[in-house]
This record gives C-alpha cells, sequence and structure tokens, in this order.
C-alpha cells in the first residue's frame, strides 16, 4: 500500500512539473503583457501533434520532438503577436478576452478540421517502458518530461534573471512606460515574450505526447489547467507557477486514488477554491496585478 | 532652411481625445545649451516631452533633430538619436536592481559599446547608486529615484537629456542638488531642456526660457528678461 502510495506521489510530481512549465508559458505572458492568453491550451494542443506526428515519422526521441515543438510554437508565438495581438495590447480587457477566445476557436477548429476529433495514441515504444527506482516503478516517458520541463524551468530563470534579453523583459513587464522612456524596443520585447510562452506550452504538449492521447479537445483542460495552476501559484510569479505545477500534479494523482480516476479533474478545482479563500493571491501572489 | 539648431520644434501639436494639450509649440535648442520650459500644471509640460520622445503621437507640426525629421520615429529610434529622459514620475523599474536599471539605460546601440565605462561615470556621480546597486529600485528613498532616473538616463550617452519637473516631491535641499547636477551635466557638454513648475529656480539655471499656457509658447527670451518681465513676476514667481 505504501508503495502505491509513493508511486502516485512521484507520478504526481513529475508531471506537475511539466504543468509547471505549461503555467509559467502563461505567466510569463501575463507578467510582461498583462494579456491573458485564452488560447493557451490549444498552443499545448499544437506541441502534442507536433509530438505525435515527428515520433511517428521520424522515429525520434522525445526531447527532440520537444525541441522541434519548442522551435514552431515559437516562431508561430511571435507572429502571431507581431501580426494580431499586438494589435489589442493596450485595448481593454474584454477586446482582449474576445480576441483571445476568438483564437482558441479558431485553433481548435483547425486541429478538428486538420487531424479529425478522434483520439490519437501515440503509442511508441516509450509510452510503454518504465524505470524501476527502489519501491518505485515509473514511466520512462513521465521522467523524461519531468526532467526536460525542470531543466528548461531553470534554464529560463536563468536567462531571464541573468542575461540583457531577460532584464529588458522584466524591465517591460515592471514599467511599460518607463521602458519606453529608455528606449526599450516594447513591440520585439512583447513579440519574444509571447514566442517564449508558446515555445513553453508547445514543448510540454510535446513532452506528454508519450502519454496523452493526442485530441483536438484536450485544449481546453489545458487551458484551465494552467489558469489553476497558475492562480494557485500566483500569477506572474515563477516559483508560483513551478509549485502551482506541482500542487496540481500531486493533487489530481492523489484524488484518483483516493476517491475514483473520475476524481481527478475536480480536485484541483476544489483546492484553487480552497486556496483563493486561504491566499486570495496564491502563493507567491505579487501585490499588484 | 538656415537652421543650426541641435533640435528644432516646430508647430507641434498633440491632442487627446479630440482636447488639444499642445497648440503648435515651437523651439529651439543650440547644441551646449542649457534651456528651460516653465509653466503650471496641465499647461502640456509632460505633453511636449513625450512627444518629442514619440510616446506620445504628435496630431501636427515637425521635430528635427540636426536636421533630421524624427517626427514620426517610435521611442527606441529617438532614443538612438541621443534624445534621453528624465521623465515625470521617474518611472524607474521598480522591481528591478538599481544596477539593473543603469544598464538597461545604456543598453541602446549608442552605448552598448562603453557601458561599463558609462556605468563606473554615473557611479562617481552618485556614490549613493553604488552603495545601493543590488538593492531593488523600489526601496530607494525619493532623492535616490530621482538620481537613479538622471543616471539611467546618462547612461544612454545622450546628447540632449530632456528633464521633466526634476525636482517635484524633492525637498528644497535636495532640489537644489538635483539643480546641481543638472548644471554640471550641462558643463559637460550634454545639451539640457528642462521643464519645471519650479519657474524662478529654472530660470536662474538656463540661458534662455519658454512660457508655455495651455498648450501654447505665450513667451520666450533671455532667462534674465523673463525673471524681469512684470507679469511673469506676477503670474509665477509671487512678486
Amino acid at each position: 500500500m505504501l508503495s502505491l502510495w509513493l508511486n502516485v506521489l512521484a507520478s504526481g510530481v513529475l508531471i506537475g512539473l511539466v504543468y509547471g512549465l505549461v503555467a509559467l508559458g502563461l505567466t510569463i505572458i501575463f507578467g510582461v503583457m498583462r494579456v491573458v492568453n485564452f488560447a493557451h491550451g490549444e498552443m499545448v494542443v499544437f506541441g502534442v501533434y507536433i509530438g505525435y506526428w515527428t515520433v511517428r515519422i521520424w522515429d525520434i526521441p522525445i526531447i527532440a520532438a520537444a525541441a522541434i515543438a519548442a522551435v514552431i510554437m515559437f516562431l508561430f508565438g511571435y507572429l502571431l503577436e507581431a501580426l494580431v495581438v499586438k494589435r489589442f495590447v493596450n485595448r481593454p480587457h474584454h477586446y482582449q478576452f474576445i480576441v483571445f477566445i476568438g483564437l482558441s476557436l479558431l485553433f481548435s477548429g483547425v486541429l478538428l478540421v486538420s487531424f479529425g476529433p478522434d483520439p490519437r495514441p501515440t503509442a511508441s515504444q516509450l509510452s510503454f517502458q518504465t524505470v524501476a527506482v527502489g519501491p518505485l516503478t515509473l514511466d520512462w516517458a513521465r521522467i523524461q518530461a519531468a526532467l526536460t520541463a525542470g531543466v528548461l524551468i531553470a534554464a529560463l530563470s536563468a536567462y531571464l534573471k541573468y542575461s540583457a534579453f531577460g532584464r529588458s523583459l522584466r524591465a517591460a513587464a515592471d514599467n511599460r512606460l518607463g521602458g519606453l522612456v529608455v528606449g526599450l524596443n516594447i513591440p520585439r520585447v512583447y513579440a519574444v515574450t509571447f514566442g517564449i510562452g508558446s515555445a513553453c506550452a508547445g514543448v510540454a504538449g510535446a513532452l506528454i505526447s508519450p502519454l496523452f492521447d493526442a485530441q483536438p479537445y484536450l485544449a481546453v483542460d489545458f487551458t484551465l489547467l494552467a489558469f489553476v495552476t497558475v492562480i494557485v501559484g500566483g500569477l506572474g510569479s515563477f516559483g508560483g507557477a513551478l509549485l502551482g505545477g506541482l500542487t496540481i500534479g500531486v493533487a489530481e494523482a492523489v484524488a484518483a486514488l483516493m476517491f475514483t480516476p473520475s476524481m481527478k479533474t475536480a480536485l484541483p478545482y476544489a483546492l484553487l477554491i480552497i486556496i483563493l479563500i486561504l491566499r486570495p493571491r496564491g502563493f507567491f501572489g505579487a501585490k499588484e496585478v | 532652411m538656415l537652421d543650426d539648431a541641435l533640435l528644432a520644434i516646430d508647430n507641434l501639436c498633440v491632442a487627446y481625445d479630440g482636447s488639444n494639450a499642445l497648440n503648435g509649440v515651437s523651439l529651439r535648442i543650440s547644441k551646449g545649451e542649457l534651456i528651460c520650459v516653465v509653466g503650471a500644471n496641465g499647461a502640456g509640460k509632460t505633453s511636449l516631452i513625450r512627444s518629442i520622445a514619440g510616446i506620445v503621437p504628435s496630431s501636427g507640426g515637425s521635430v528635427r533633430m540636426k536636421g533630421v525629421d524624427i517626427t514620426r520615429l517610435p521611442p527606441w529610434e529617438i532614443c538612438e538619436m541621443g534624445i534621453a529622459q528624465v521623465a515625470e514620475g521617474r518611472q524607474i523599474f521598480s522591481a528591478l536592481s538599481v544596477e539593473d536599471n543603469l544598464l538597461i539605460g545604456g543598453a541602446l546601440k549608442r552605448a552598448r559599446d562603453d557601458q561599463m565605462g558609462t556605468l563606473e561615470f554615473v557611479y562617481q556621480l552618485f556614490e549613493r547608486l553604488r552603495e545601493r546597486r543590488r538593492q531593488l529600485a523600489g526601496t530607494l528613498s525619493g532623492g535616490e529615484q530621482q538620481m537613479l532616473a538622471i543616471g539611467r538616463a546618462i547612461m544612454s550617452k545622450p546628447e540632449v537629456v530632456m528633464f521633466d519637473e526634476p525636482s517635484i516631491g524633492l525637498s528644497p535641499a535636495l532640489t537644489d542638488v538635483m539643480f546641481g547636477v543638472v548644471k554640471s551635466l550641462n558643463d559637460q557638454g550634454i545639451t539640457v531642456l528642462l521643464v519645471e513648475q519650479n519657474v524662478a529656480k529654472s530660470l536662474a539655471l538656463s540661458s534662455r526660457g519658454y512660457v508655455l499656457e495651455n498648450g501654447s509658447v505665450v513667451l520666450h527670451g533671455s532667462s534674465k528678461e523673463l525673471l524681469e518681465n512684470p507679469d511673469i513676476q506676477r503670474a509665477y514667481l509671487g512678486m
């Protein structure tokens, strides 16, 4: 029994790291641009399909598929910002909501038309490999996904903290007018930010493609999941996104074990409500949103 | 057109939602000058600076730097031309360290190569900033934040610095320090456009002045003349 619990907790932590990466993508876009990307789940699903097709066609390792997803989704996010989102950044929130919900519907439609509504299991060899670590038996795919996500979260944090571009990004997030005053190229910072956020979602999608069947309707779940994660952790906070991801990952796993698997999706929301009552700004919420 | 001005502003207009903030302002600044634009709250001082900087779009008129029309350029390209500003409300990055604030000021192409040298120059000018370089900018006092805003502008190696009310919110003693800094920067060859409500002190510092009222220049001349003008004395100097 104990080893069952340990297994469940461990797999919750592993998937939680991936959720953390998804949430990081959402939170970085919100933190810098103050826009809420309701199409974030679709970005994850694009990543799932990229993982599905690249592994199927070329039989490449999942890490390579994730790298391809990162490049494609960065460019996609960059262009989407520069062509569409840009025009709505300074508009009132309700304009932005409509734009992003519209984009979300558009992307879902494109996925449906391209790949059909039926789930496509990746079912590569990787999906069935397990690794025994002491009393734990873990999916090799899950471990790879978690390690990659963890490394990416750490690398991205370090990049934002120490690189010149990261400094510009933090400055733009802190004070947009101040950025214009010192001559930051705000539109470029925004486009790159949106690219990074989309790449986080895409990579996370590719990483979990061996674990989830590729299916357009996953998008709604992932958008909601990203929101819950980000709100639990505190909007705009990096550490919060990670902690939120881990919390949700473990909560899902525990709920499935303690109650029934169908409770898996419900418990995170219950958790969300409890945390919002206790800490209205999430674990690491900024004072000002 | 005969024009050796470093910065030439002609008939500049700014409108927000149909109401005019600036109605055709013209002014000239030659290289090395320190001039001031004075006026009450709402006279259009900040609109003037922001439209020169390209942050607020102008609805008419032109801004030329060394003869090049920069009226429609985006703010970052105007900064690259060598026009920096110490903005109203300072607009520092409060969640970033003091040094990060300065380095962002020095991230422009024109300043990048000598970033560390300029940083050292700023630290020599404001030892206080060196002491607090690892501290978050938001934790600085008002005067220190103003120093940071000035330091950040200097980091871009500007030819012209526009100061938007550097004395606002500061004690009289700190105001004198700030004006002293403005003067010493000008002595080192930086052209200064000082926009202020503190009419007496700005005119005392500058060689020429413009008086802005309701978005128009109502008077301009040498600072000495303006200080002796009875209308100015009555309206702004409380005499």
